[in-house]
């Protein structure tokens, strides 16, 4: 079976005018995710993890490489070079991304803010909040805080919150920053248990875990990065 | 068929007489947008871009960087000194600069929305809430008493302005609430472009949060399409798919939001981004 994503040689450094000074941040990165398996990539804190995930999804723009996504049609696209309408037509449908923040609206309710990417792909609104409750239940968010904005809860209630967002419309390709980042060990386990449903149903995933027994339970792949390299100065010889 | 509503190529607009030196004068690498050499200023030069049916497009920049003029001009409040644009609506393609004074007034009337930062552009502070919604109805060619009414009902419920108030001048209204009557006033027509213009810019914090939102919503709703200009990076975070960067009137760089604000590419959306967040 073809691969969802398949990333080959893929480099992202940023360049900042003001300082005149490039900071690599990942470097000649080659993964594959498959339907129904989880590559976890690990390495020390600045070795580009977290930019792996952000150049797949686009918010970060690739410095080299080729990132092919296979979608539902069978069609292969290079996310390092698509049109930004394109990327977000693939966000909306194919490619979800769950980081450690949650960023919504200050006024919606935890229900909605659940319901939102269900909402936006065309599910009327009733059953979209059905499925959130669902999806909030199965992560033990206490219902008396469903109606409530998030804005209001603790770190771990906030990232319940924003897991639920990130698996409700079951992409072809999930992202997960350190999805499991803030939560306490019972939580945690449930999150665990999604994820292993999401993989049961054909979800391909490419995860960013800190704790190693999560990487041992959950992944099928494991992909190392190496430490950061040294920043280039264009100014000075060098800066370490 | 294509997905395009909109489609902007090469908008410019200078104020003054101008100059053959105007253009290579002015623009971010020379820091200005007035002309050395005959005091022009060139407000807008050589905006492209496109819009899709249901997107939200936002503009950022500074004061003067020509982000209003942009919208003013697509909107007919204003006159492009060149390029064009061309409107895509129902099957049929309007070059927006080509139409006769009556095809643009009709187009604005019924096509198009517009909120404006300041309400006193947008409503009339000499008919009620009502009236002004009225006013748009009866201007797009409905002449129903009782469907007018009704349709400014819906409208102003749905943009939460409390019915019983729907008869008072909204100047007795609260600077938030005539930003929801301008709102409720752009929508009656259902038009699928509505250019939004530092909406919530000198709003309190509570208060834009519910614009913002109220936006999104009819935005999901309606599937309209939506220009956001604001020099709030908080606003088009919330809103915006897409984001043009613009600077001395040149969009100096364009992206999906979240990689302007987390990767941006220019040194000055560098400098905007670190500045801001």
């Amino acid at each position: 079976m073809q691969p969802v994503l398949l990333v080959e040689g893929l480099a992202k450094e940023f360049f900042l005018h003001e300082q005149r000074k490039t900071i690599p941040s990942c470097s000649n990165v080659c993964l594959e995710s498959r339907q129904g398996k989880l590559t976890a990539i690990v390495g020390p804190t600045g070795a580009g993890k977290s930019s792996v995930l952000k150049c797949i999804y686009r918010t970060y723009l690739p410095s080299a490489g080729r990132i092919m996504f296979r979608d539902r049609s069978g069609q292969s696209t290079d996310l390092a070079r698509a049109d930004e309408h394109q990327m977000l037509r693939l966000r909306q449908r194919e490619v979800g991304f769950v980081t450690q923040f949650l960023n919504c609206l200050p006024r919606k309710s935890a229900l909605d803010v659940v319901a939102e990417p269900l909402i936006s792909a065309g599910v009327n609104r009733t059953a979209a909040r059905t499925s959130a409750g669902d999806m909030l239940a199965r992560l033990a968010v206490p219902e008396r805080l469903w109606c409530v904005p998030p804005a209001t809860f603790s770190g771990g209630e906030k990232q319940r919150v924003n897991l639920a967002r990130g698996l409700i419309s079951r992409p072809r390709l999930l992202l997960l920053d350190e999805p499991t980042a803030s939560l306490d060990p019972g939580t945690t386990d449930l999150a665990v248990k999604l994820i292993e449903t999401l993989k049961e149903d054909g979800v391909a995933m490419i995860a960013i875990f800190h704790q190693p027994d999560l990487v041992r339970r959950l992944a099928d792949d494991v992909v190392e990065l190496a430490p950061p390299m040294v920043v280039k100065d264009n100014n000075k010889e060098c800066l370490s | 068929m294509s997905n395009r509503i909109l489609e902007v190529c090469g908008l410019s607009r200078i104020y003054g007489s101008g100059c053959p030196l105007c253009v290579e004068s002015t623009g971010p690498e020379n820091d200005t947008n007035i002309c050395p050499h005959c005091g022009s200023v060139v407000a807008v030069h050589g905006v492209s871009f496109d819009l899709f049916r249901g997107e939200i497009l936002g503009i950022i920049g500074e004061s003067g960087s020509g982000k209003s003029s942009t919208v003013k001009m697509l909107y007919f409040d204003d006159t492009p000194t060149a390029g064009e644009a061309v409107f895509f609506d129902n099957g049929e393609r309007h070059e927006l600069f080509r139409q006769n004074a009556a095809q643009q007034r009709s187009l604005r009337n019924k096509r198009f929305g517009m909120v404006y930062q300041n309400p006193h552009l947008g409503l009339n502070f000499q008919v009620s809430a009502g009236g002004n919604i009225a006013e748009r109805l009866l201007m797009s060619d409905l002449a129903h008493y009782g469907e007018i009414r009704r349709r400014a009902q819906e409208l102003l419920l749905r943009t939460e302005v409390l019915p019983e108030r729907m008869d008072q001048n909204p100047k007795t209204f609260s600077g938030g609430m005539q930003q929801r009557v301008q709102i409720a006033k752009a929508l009656v027509t259902r038009p699928p472009l509505l250019f939004l213009d530092e909406v919530t810019t000198g709003l309190d914090l509570s208060v834009q949060a519910a614009i913002l939102d109220l936006i999104l919503e009819i935005q999901q709703e309606l599937n309209t399409a939506m220009i956001v200009v604001t020099h709030d990076l908080g606003v088009i975070r919330l809103l915006a798919g897409r984001t043009l960067v613009m600077k001395h009137g040149r969009v100096v760089e364009a992206g999906l939001t979240d990689q302007i604000l987390e990767d941006p590419q220019h040194a000055y959306t560098q400098r905007l981004v670190a500045s801001s967040l």
